[in-house]
């Protein structure tokens, strides 16, 4: 026992002497790297190797440390190890790049370096520039229009879905399908359909020979199409979870007192899922806000709108989240761009809190 | 009491849903069909079968497959290790973290969690820019490429999906009793070997719907990718690769709808094999 103790002792040292050895060698060499100051060692250009050396320092530690006797901080060893590796990625991800964004927010970075202070100046940029304003009203417009269909499609979908009908599996599943196709595909694949099937039709019985992805309201009103579809199976999904959960006895006993089909929906259905509401209207709130890839691949952002706010725009069909992108990346006014994302983020923020707040006093009432 | 309802209702119903599966179908078939097509027969006439031949397919494909742009083996694989590792990891870490945060009741735990939740609810584009300067930045100073390379947008999904990864599993690990822990420690098992052998056989069935919503998730995603690996780099994922394909060839609908079929099959496949698991895993994402 005492023996086992001494050489695990002994290993754990030499790992964790080892590993130290190495991170301090790998940082030396970062900070060396930067100065044109190659180390050779054995012939190998030591610089190359530093990314290794580093990834393998730290491994040595951890091991070293897994493999150090003690037994009264083992338990916090393990429970600093378990927590190491996604805390980890989770910092150097999200938490760092959030607070730099916000940082870089108030300065004149361009992407790479920032050369001076701005204050609120991007803020300003942002507020005064007609086509950021346009593209926040028209995704509150699309949220709004959004939050609405889907939910109404999708529990109409649920209703039929969970009454009795002939091969119900097989409707979930095809009602659910579109929801497994990234945004990229889809936009491309309806693009198809509204310019090439569509056109056909609108020719015919309208006279009306273009693509509607071509005028800035029907092109608008094509991406709440493909977007509803898209969506509606997923929402479908979580209204019929929701509607199982109504107890069969109680929609027995009004059917007894006397209730018809509509009095049993909005007077027991509907409120005993209010929970289940609040999740739907949640999911589609925030992922509608969010939308992106179908944005990009049906319609680019393009579109006429004449005049606007004394102007003339062309990203009549340009949501937030898609106009943040074009700002900072086909424009490459990066500080810009990250303004209006903080903006974007402080905007979800608010709505989804006042949301959740909204729909869940409901839900107490009922 | 009359709760069977009236033939003539089933009937209604049977024909309204199935007039909606057409509507919710029609794009796919619209893919099959005219991947199947020369371009001539597309103009002609986009919903018919007419022109439809399996050596068409086959042609339409070949072009796609061995497009510059596209390079659909090449793009496929990084799409499939891409995912396959970043679905392990966060497992894997993901449960490890978890078990930790739900079983040690201090204040730094509760921090840490209350951190990973409210981060939820950051939007990806208020820390995209930023995040493209870290990896440069740090990539470059470490002297390992987190750009343009398939370990680097690994390390971004297991860091942006770890969230929600850790909310799902602490929900579940909270209802597994404590006893069975104490009684594996009493048994002189030590922690690590607790979380192995104890708590991550009983995990099984959640990391599946975890690992169902993050698949789903990465697989079809094209903003990170993107912004990580560049529309010129030589690594792609399969939406990345489909939109470049798309911005050179943007006429030629037959060659873009086989992309687009080949993009499709895959998860298609997996839903029809795993339907219930898959149905089932979104459902319990969304709820908890």
């Amino acid at each position: 026992m005492n023996e086992n103790t001494s050489g695990k002792r002994v290993t754990s040292i030499a790992c964790l002497v080892a590993g130290v050895v190495c991170l301090v060698m790998a940082l030396y060499l970062d900070f060396m790297a930067g100065k044109d100051l190659d180390i050779f060692f054995l012939g190998f250009k030591l610089s190359g190797i530093r990314g290794a050396a580093l990834v393998v320092g730290a491994l040595l530690v951890l091991a070293g440390l897994y493999n150090y006797p003690t037994e009264t901080h083992h338990r916090n060893i393990i429970n600093f190890i378990f927590l190491f590796p996604l805390l980890f990625t989770f910092a150097v991800t999200v938490i760092i790049p959030l607070i730099l964004g916000i940082g870089y927010s108030f300065t004149d970075w361009d992407g790479i370096r920032i050369k001076e202070f701005v204050g609120l100046s991007n803020y300003a940029r942002a507020i005064h520039q007609p086509a950021f304003i346009y593209s926040i009203l028209l995704t509150a417009g699309f949220v709004i229009v959004n939050m609405i269909l889907v939910n109404v499609v999708a529990f109409l979908l649920a209703l039929l879905c969970s009454s009795k009908l002939r091969g119900v599996g097989f409707f979930r599943a095809a009602y659910f399908l579109p929801n497994l196709i990234g945004g990229i595909v889809l936009g491309y694949i309806w693009q198809f359909a509204f310019s090439k099937v569509l056109v056909n039709f609108t020719g015919a019985l309208f006279n009306y020979p273009y693509s509607i992805l071509s005028d800035t309201k029907l092109a608008f009103m094509g991406i709440i199409v493909v977007y509803v579809w898209q969506y509606a199976g997923y929402i479908m999904l979580i209204y019929i979870t929701g509607l199982n959960t109504v107890p069969r006895e109680v929609i027995e006993a009004a059917a007894i007192d006397g209730a018809n089909a509509v009095d049993t929906l909005f007077r027991i259905k509907i409120p005993m899922i209010a929970s289940t509401i609040t999740i739907c209207s949640f999911l589609t709130l925030t992922n509608a806000f969010k939308m992106f890839d179908v944005n990009l691949a049906l319609t680019g952002g393009n579109g006429t709108v004449t005049d606007f706010m004394g102007s003339r725009l062309t990203n009549g069909t340009e949501m937030l989240a898609l106009n943040i992108y074009t700002t900072a990346i086909n424009q490459n006014d990066y500080s810009l761009g990250q303004a209006k994302a903080v903006m974007f983020f402080i905007i979800l923020t608010a709505v989804s809190i006042l949301q959740v707040k909204v729909t869940s006093s409901r839900e107490v009432e009922a | 009491m009359n709760t069977e309802p009236k033939t003539s209702t089933k009937v209604i119903s049977f024909i309204v849903a199935t007039c909606i599966a057409l509507y919710i179908l029609f794009p796919f078939y619209l893919v099959v069909v005219n991947a199947c097509k020369a371009p001539m027969y597309i103009t002609e006439s986009p919903v018919s079968m007419n022109g439809v031949s399996i050596s068409q397919l086959f042609s339409n494909l070949n072009d796609v497959i061995h497009n510059v742009h596209f390079q659909f083996w090449y793009a496929f694989g990084s799409s499939v290790v891409i995912t396959v590792v970043s679905l392990v990891l966060l497992a894997l870490f993901g449960g490890m973290a978890a078990w930790v945060i739900c079983r040690n009741k201090t204040v730094w735990s509760t921090v840490i969690y209350f951190a990973f939740i409210s981060s939820m609810i950051i939007p990806f584009q208020a820390v995209m820019l930023a995040l493209i300067s870290t990896f440069r930045d740090a990539g470059n100073f470490v002297g390992i490429a987190m750009l343009r390379s398939i370990p680097g947008t690994i390390f971004a999904y297991c860091g942006f999906g770890g969230a929600m990864t850790v909310f799902i599993l602490n929900g579940f690990i909270k209802g597994i009793p404590y006893e069975l822990e104490e009684a594996a420690s009493i048994d002189g098992c030590p922690p690590e070997q607790i979380f192995f052998r104890v708590i991550l056989p009983l995990l099984k069935p959640v990391i599946v719907t975890v690992s169902i919503l993050n698949g789903m998730w990465i697989w079809n995603d094209y903003l990170l990718p993107s912004l990580l690996l560049g529309s010129n780099s030589a690594v792609k994922t399969l939406p990345v690769a489909i939109q470049s394909f798309v911005g050179s060839f943007v006429t030629q609908w037959n060659l873009i709808l086989a992309a687009a079929l080949l993009t499709i099959t895959p998860m298609v496949i997996i839903f029809l094999f795993a339907q219930k698991q898959i149905i089932a895993g979104m459902v319990d994402g969304a709820i908890k």
